[in-house]
């Protein structure tokens, strides 16, 4: 079962916070996170690179992104 | 497409927009737009409330071009690269109350973030106070987000419901052109013109709106945030949007030595005065109510564009706020604070304080 971050709705800086919060949770492996803008999309992707974390897959969703972060 | 995607979400590409902002704001400045107020998203929504008669000061009345602009311009570059998204439904009257809020702080201060810039730019050593203020009351709103405040979750929205803002600024610029100032005269139809003061101070229209749109779609494009810049720092050492800030004030700087307009001191600046512990406090307020609705007040006209709801009630949250601060003598003047700006600094304080505290999610 692969860890999910459900940030869809959530305003500035939620989705970053709820995804950092859960990444330093995690040794490594597999995260998804669901946004629902470009914005959180790009954030989360920054984001998860300055903890080492690499963005494995970005699907669309309808109007909404599912984002596989991966790490080791 | 995605190229230009990818530059603008990039850091080299936040920093071009900063700089292409901090030129552009102070060559506004040049061309006929107040001291050390080229852009200044606080100022010239209280103009704009003035222009419409929502207060009577009669040195602040006139329909910025540069607001309409913002909105329309996030507009067009939302639907241009397809995120425009019409979303609505999180907290709106506790945005509206923050708008307020942030409108009431920034006037005590005179001034929002990006004009705090622009003033120390031009040399305003008082600004120095309102960036520290605006940066702890950042600070206490990283606190907050912390300790779990949000104001749940949006809702996606039919389309006019995104529309509304910006047919909004339609309105008002039709408004601007059906009633275009008159020489010697304070009202055209039903828009009011300062005669005196900062409200008579203006770029032309069609040079503001040019440059508003412009600001508008790559603020937009770029997430451009002086808020966020200083939130992301300290919850997250994230350096991404604060380039992008410290571009325009490198940029801007440097105009405004190209153009003469660098005065260094703290006595005598334009629109400006020098209660220090006041610019403080009503930028800790203003930092506060921007964090905690989660975007400068810049970025809260792009979110509108982009189709925001929440964000559109935050901007008539300001306008309002505006006027009540002009109405009650809430706002300051180059003389120093307003009869009523210094109970209006604490009562805003402590609302926010309830706002943050009570709109917590339990772990």
């Amino acid at each position: 079962m692969t860890d999910q971050v459900d940030a869809r709705g959530l305003s500035c800086p939620q989705p970053v916070l709820l995804t950092m919060e859960k990444l330093r949770t995690l040794s490594g492996g597999e995260l998804v996170v669901l946004v629902d803008t470009d914005t959180s999309r790009e954030n989360v992707s920054r984001a998860a690179a300055s903890l080492g974390w690499q963005v494995k897959a970005v699907q669309p969703v309808g109007d909404e992104f599912r984002i596989t972060l991966q790490k080791g | 497409m995605s190229a230009l995607k990818d530059f603008f979400a990039s850091r080299r590409g936040i920093i071009s927009v900063g700089a292409f902002i901090g030129v552009f704001a102070a060559l506004l400045q040049k061309w006929g737009n107040p001291g050390n107020m080229g852009i200044c998203v606080a100022c010239m929504e209280r103009d704009l409330a003035g222009a419409i008669g929502l207060h009577r000061a009669a040195v602040v009345q006139y329909l910025r071009p540069e607001i309409i602009g913002f909105v329309l311009g996030a507009l067009v570059a939302a639907y241009a690269f397809r995120e425009f998204r019409p979303r609505a439904g999180s907290a709106p009257i506790v945005r509206f109350i923050l708008g307020m809020l942030a409108m009431i702080g920034a006037l005590v201060f005179l001034g929002c973030p990006w004009r705090a810039l622009l003033r120390l730019a031009g040399g305003d050593g008082n600004a120095i106070f309102g960036l520290l203020g605006l940066a702890a009351g950042i600070g206490l709103g990283a606190l907050f987000f912390k300790s779990g405040y949000n104001l749940g979750r949006t809702q996606k929205a039919y389309p006019s419901v995104g529309w509304l803002l910006p047919l909004i600024m339609v309105g008002l610029l039709a408004l601007r052109l059906s009633f275009p100032p008159l020489p010697d005269k304070d009202l055209s139809g039903i828009l009011f013109y300062s005669l005196k003061g900062p409200g008579s101070q203006y770029a032309p229209l069609a040079v503001s709106l040019a440059v508003g749109v412009a600001v508008g779609f790559l603020a937009q494009r770029s997430r451009f945030c002086t808020m966020g810049a200083f939130r992301d720092l300290f919850l997250f050492r994230q350096l991404h949007l604060l380039s992008g800030l410290l571009a325009l004030l490198v940029a801007a700087f440097v105009t405004n030595l190209v153009l003469n307009q660098f005065n260094p001191g703290f006595a005598g600046q334009p629109v400006a005065h020098t209660m220090e512990l006041w610019n403080f406090m009503g930028m800790v307020v203003a930092g506060l109510a921007f964090a905690l609705a989660g975007g400068c007040p810049g970025r809260q006209l792009f979110l509108a564009g982009e189709g925001d709801g929440d964000a559109a009630v935050f901007v008539v949250g300001m306008i309002v706020g505006a006027a009540v601060s002009h109405n009650f003598g809430l706002a300051s003047s180059p003389q120093g604070v307003g009869p009523y700006g210094i109970p209006a600094v604490l009562i805003s304080l402590v609302v926010l304080l309830f706002i943050g505290f009570t709109m917590r999610q339990k772990a």
